[in-house]
């Protein structure tokens, strides 16, 4: 036991360094999905066929595609169309898009969850298509949304770890690569997950406050 | 004021409005009875634009009612709709309801509206719930909100789709209470209801709805004691006495 907390206290500032990467990742991703998953939703519930079509056509692209060959696509088939990227850059992009998927599912969802007389009473006192989002829709959709965001948060977070495929030297990658070079496999991996946990934590905390102030 | 011509509506290959030509005067409280699923309350809807229609021409003060016209929102804030179930914005406070179109849609001062918003609740005699959530409310006390809703956006005339029938028996009156000085204000009202009684004191004249036709129509107190047409001489006896 001993000898594991010696061990940690040398290997944890390096893996800290690589938790600081991993919520740069997470915290970027999960901006970037979430404009856009509203972006892809609000097209999908505007009515207009065309809109409709395309985010339809572009969620399923999306899902269609793992999260690792679209990595791979945008930090290493772009620099070719003559758009490069840092690995950091690329790995916030990358999550970014394809978890905007699933939160314009999510989003949709709720969106589509609202008592269809909202719509009407909205209408029915002259609001445009626009304010009744503002005012109608998305203040209610907002809460019924928030328990699956905050659990897209927690998936979010581990998936972060994907973007060391493409060199982001977050907090697997850290742990990876001070495991090879001293083969303290077990001390390495258990401070990599017990690391991972304590970021989940929070949030875990998080969804279950939204959750029962769901049930309200 | 509300003219309506021809008025044709079919979902599908279903047609449930067959030509239906009625006018409402400015003032005048006119209640629509019939069957249910008889299209009485797809003709108030096709009102206020919230259903298309694909025969006849609605106008509401010269203005022609078209669910994809830019002007539809214009009318809409002037011809006013009380739901069956409420429609109330549940996030909201009942205060907050019933400025929201005042505020946001016709962008009337806060502080005006909500001086407004209370004189209404206070004439609705619910000016003690004006920080409360629609769901602290009854049913009756929801109604009454959506009316003063319904006032707030001061319009030329209220349509009125089943207001109570999804409300506890007892509730009914106090709904009913306000509907009928509403009448008494001048205020123009169209109604679809099953409250005969109501019917008979409050309205002007009843049309009465059958298989998507204007079966019979005339002054309430005729049509409701002496009905002429079979249909309506059979509906009107199953309303009232249901045993």
């Amino acid at each position: 036991m001993s000898e594991f907390l010696q061990r940690s206290v040398e290997y944890l500032p390096i893996l800290l360094q690589g938790a600081w990467l991993t919520i740069q990742v997470t915290v970027g991703s999960l901006i970037l999905s979430t404009l856009l998953g509203l972006v892809w939703a609000t097209m999908r519930v505007s009515g207009i066929p065309i809109l409709m079509w395309i985010s339809a056509s572009v969620i399923n692209l999306l899902r269609g595609i793992p999260i690792i060959v679209l990595l791979f696509y945008i930090y290493f088939v772009m620099p070719d169309l003559g758009l490069s990227l840092s690995a950091l850059q690329a790995g916030i992009i990358g999550l970014g898009i394809a978890y905007s998927a699933y939160q314009a599912e999510n989003f949709r969802a709720g969106i589509e969850a609202i008592d269809r007389g909202q719509i009407e009473a909205a209408e029915s006192m002259g609001m445009s298509w626009w304010l009744m989002m503002r005012r109608v829709i998305l203040p209610q959709a907002f809460r019924i949304v928030l328990p699956p965001y905050g659990n897209t948060m927690i998936m979010m977070l581990k998936d972060s770890s994907q973007a060391s495929t493409i060199t982001v030297a977050e907090l697997a990658l850290q742990g990876k690569l001070i495991a090879t070079s001293t083969f303290q496999n077990a001390t390495v991996f258990t401070l990599v997950a017990l690391l991972y946990l304590v970021m989940c934590v929070p949030l875990i905390l998080l969804v279950r406050h939204f959750e029962k102030r769901g049930q309200k | 004021m509300i003219e309506i011509k021809g008025l044709k509506k079919a979902y599908g290959n279903l047609e449930v409005i067959k030509g239906v030509d009625a006018r409402v005067e400015r003032g005048e409280v006119v209640c629509i009875v019939g069957p249910s699923g008889s299209g009485k309350s797809t003709i108030l809807r096709c009102i206020n634009g919230l259903e298309d229609y694909q025969g006849g021409r609605i106008e509401i003060d010269g203005q022609h009612v078209d669910r994809h016209s830019k002007q539809i929102k214009a009318i809409r804030t002037e011809v006013a709709m009380v739901f069956q179930r409420f429609n109330l914005f549940p996030h909201r406070t009942v205060l907050e309801n019933i400025i929201e179109g005042p505020v946001f849609v016709r962008g009337e001062p806060r502080e005006q509206a909500v001086a407004h918003a209370r004189e209404l609740l206070a004439s609705v005699g619910l000016e003690s719930k004006a920080d409360a959530k629609p769901s602290q409310l009854s049913g009756g006390q929801q109604q009454r909100v959506a009316i003063a809703r319904a006032l707030a956006m001061r319009p030329k005339a209220i349509l009125f789709d089943e207001p109570t029938s999804a409300l506890d028996p007892e509730l009914v009156g106090d709904v009913l209470d306000v509907m009928r000085r509403l009448a008494e204000t001048g205020l123009t009202m169209v109604v679809v209801t099953h409250e005969m009684q109501f019917a008979r004191e409050v309205a002007d004249r009843v049309l009465f709805i059958d298989g998507g036709v204007i079966v019979e129509q005339g002054p309430a107190k005729e049509l409701l004691n002496n009905p002429q047409q079979a249909r309506t001489q059979d509906f009107l006896r199953r309303v009232l006495h249901p045993m």
